[in-house]
């Protein structure tokens, strides 16, 4: 049985509401909020960065997989908010947790594609027998520009999941990945903000890709909405996967405990990932959880997942998405605006 | 600042929080040395410490060094682990008036120095007090 023998999440503390980021551009916040279905959202500190969370979070699914670190065989990192734009930031993470230097370890892009992609590579490796766990990132501290609609939700965080054989958490079932070249948001390189094309981003890339890697997925595993117990999306706002969860016919209770976005913002490569931790820290033995992510560029990899015995017992040894979403600090936009480098400081 | 050279070898200590244990005396320190400072014994073997402590005390730091501007007003405190062993960590994401003498902390991993625009990064322990 191949599947997820660990997971972990980690947000930062520091968060800004709508409400501020309107109050800024003289927006209307009741209108954004009903539009993005996005409340608030994470910032990161000034020492936080896609690398440290990364570590945070591949800490936590270490302390559930309950195994040497020395015995992961793969570390993959998957951010479009690399700290470096030459130096591979899971060298980093991967020196820090133990697992060098008898490891193979590269950094992954594909937008927010980037996180689920680390998943289904070292998902790959571990079932054809090459290594004995791999270990997949999905972490950013993504920005919008200011004044973007995209500031209202770029967000920061990430969640790491450990792949292996034995002592599966949730045994996978079947994955399927949709991709086509869409030209809906990128960011050339050099640029400090992503250009993205409005409407563009829903139909043609976003529900496109979404609902036909959703369902190529099913059909491969010969299910149904009904068969499933929990579904997850790629959650660019709180709106987008709300709508594809109901356009795909799921319902409230199989969509709500994986909607993260309402709280946390849009994490980008952490975000579906996310979404799949915070139902792994509610769900039971024999549930199947349906996760879908999706990437400008653009493409989607599904996974569906079945819930082993197992998970109850190691789901304590760290902390769940419900603790660090819990605590809090609440930043204006001066602030914010410092910590995301939005303020020319004198350099001399 | 820290040499590039220095920083690499420094690795296992600000990575992974590796420490020194006295074979002879049990006495803990971080980073570890070659010689015990209780002891005076060479015999000191390397150990992972623990990532939790308590605050023995602190200070908050309004005029920083160069490089750690950006952090200023911030809090440095003396940790003692959970095995005893004590080293000075920056405080973050912790209001001030929440920090207090006894208050437990964890370590956590973060970035300590960015060599300005174009240079390295460098990583390393910081500690968070623990409601
Ligand atoms: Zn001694």
């Amino acid at each position: 049985m191949t599947g997820i023998v660990g997971y972990g999440c980690y947000v930062p503390k520091r968060r800004i509401k709508v409400e501020e980021i309107a109050a800024q551009w003289g927006e209307n916040a009741e209108t954004l909020k009903n539009g993005l279905l996005v409340r608030e959202k994470t910032v990161p500190a000034k020492d936080e960065d896609s690398v440290t969370i990364a570590y945070e979070a591949a800490r936590n699914a270490l302390k559930r997989a309950e195994i040497d670190p020395q015995e992961i065989g793969a570390v993959y990192i998957g951010s479009e908010s690399k700290p470096y734009a030459v130096k591979p930031s899971a060298t980093i993470v991967a020196d820090a947790l133990g697992i060098t230097p008898a490891v193979h370890v590269a950094d992954y892009e594909f937008a927010c594609k980037a996180g689920s992609e680390t998943v289904f590579v070292v998902y790959g490796l571990v079932k054809s027998g090459e290594i004995k766990y791999g270990l997949g990132i999905g972490s950013d501290t993504s920005q919008g520009a200011p004044k973007d609609p995209l500031e209202y939700t770029a967000a920061a965080g990430g969640a790491a999941f450990i792949m292996g054989n034995d002592n599966v958490i949730a045994e996978v079932i079947a994955t399927y990945s949709y991709t086509t070249d869409t030209p809906d948001f990128w960011r050339r390189d050099g640029q400090s903000y992503p250009t993205h094309t409005g409407p563009f981003t829903g139909a043609p890339a976003y529900f496109h890709h979404t609902l036909n890697s959703a369902k190529g997925v099913m059909e491969k595993a010969k299910m149904t909405p009904k068969d499933i117990t929990y579904c997850v999306f790629h959650q660019p706002n709180g709106a987008f996967p709300l709508r594809a969860s109901k356009m795909l016919g799921f319902t409230k209770e199989q969509f709500e405990p994986g909607w993260v976005a309402p709280y946390i913002g849009n994490t980008y490569s952490g975000c579906s990932l996310l979404g799949l931790a915070s139902v792994l820290d509610i769900a039971k033995a024999n549930d199947i959880i349906l996760v879908t992510s999706f990437g400008s560029g653009a493409g989607s990899d599904s996974f569906i997942f079945r819930v082993t015995e197992r998970l109850e017992k190691v789901r304590n040894n760290a902390p769940l998405l419900k603790y660090y979403a819990d605590r809090k600090q609440y930043v204006n936009y001066a602030t914010y605006a410092f910590l995301r480098g939005k303020i020319k400081m004198r350099e001399d | 600042m820290l040499t590039i050279p220095r920083n690499w070898r420094e690795k296992p200590q600000r990575y992974m929080l590796k420490g020194g244990k006295c074979k002879d005396c049990g006495y803990t320190m971080y980073p570890a040395r070659k010689v015990c400072p209780k002891c005076h014994s060479e015999n000191i073997e390397i150990i992972d410490l623990p990532r939790e402590g308590k605050i023995l005390t602190y200070t908050v730091i309004y005029s920083a060094p160069e490089g750690f501007e950006d952090f200023s007003p911030y809090a440095v405190a003396i940790v003692e682990l959970t095995n005893g062993a004590r080293l000075m960590l920056q405080i973050v994401d912790t209001d001030f008036n929440n920090i207090e003498i006894g208050k437990k902390v964890s370590v956590v991993f973060r970035r300590l120095f960015v060599e300005g625009k174009a240079g390295i990064i460098i990583y390393g322990p910081k500690a968070i007090v623990e409601d």
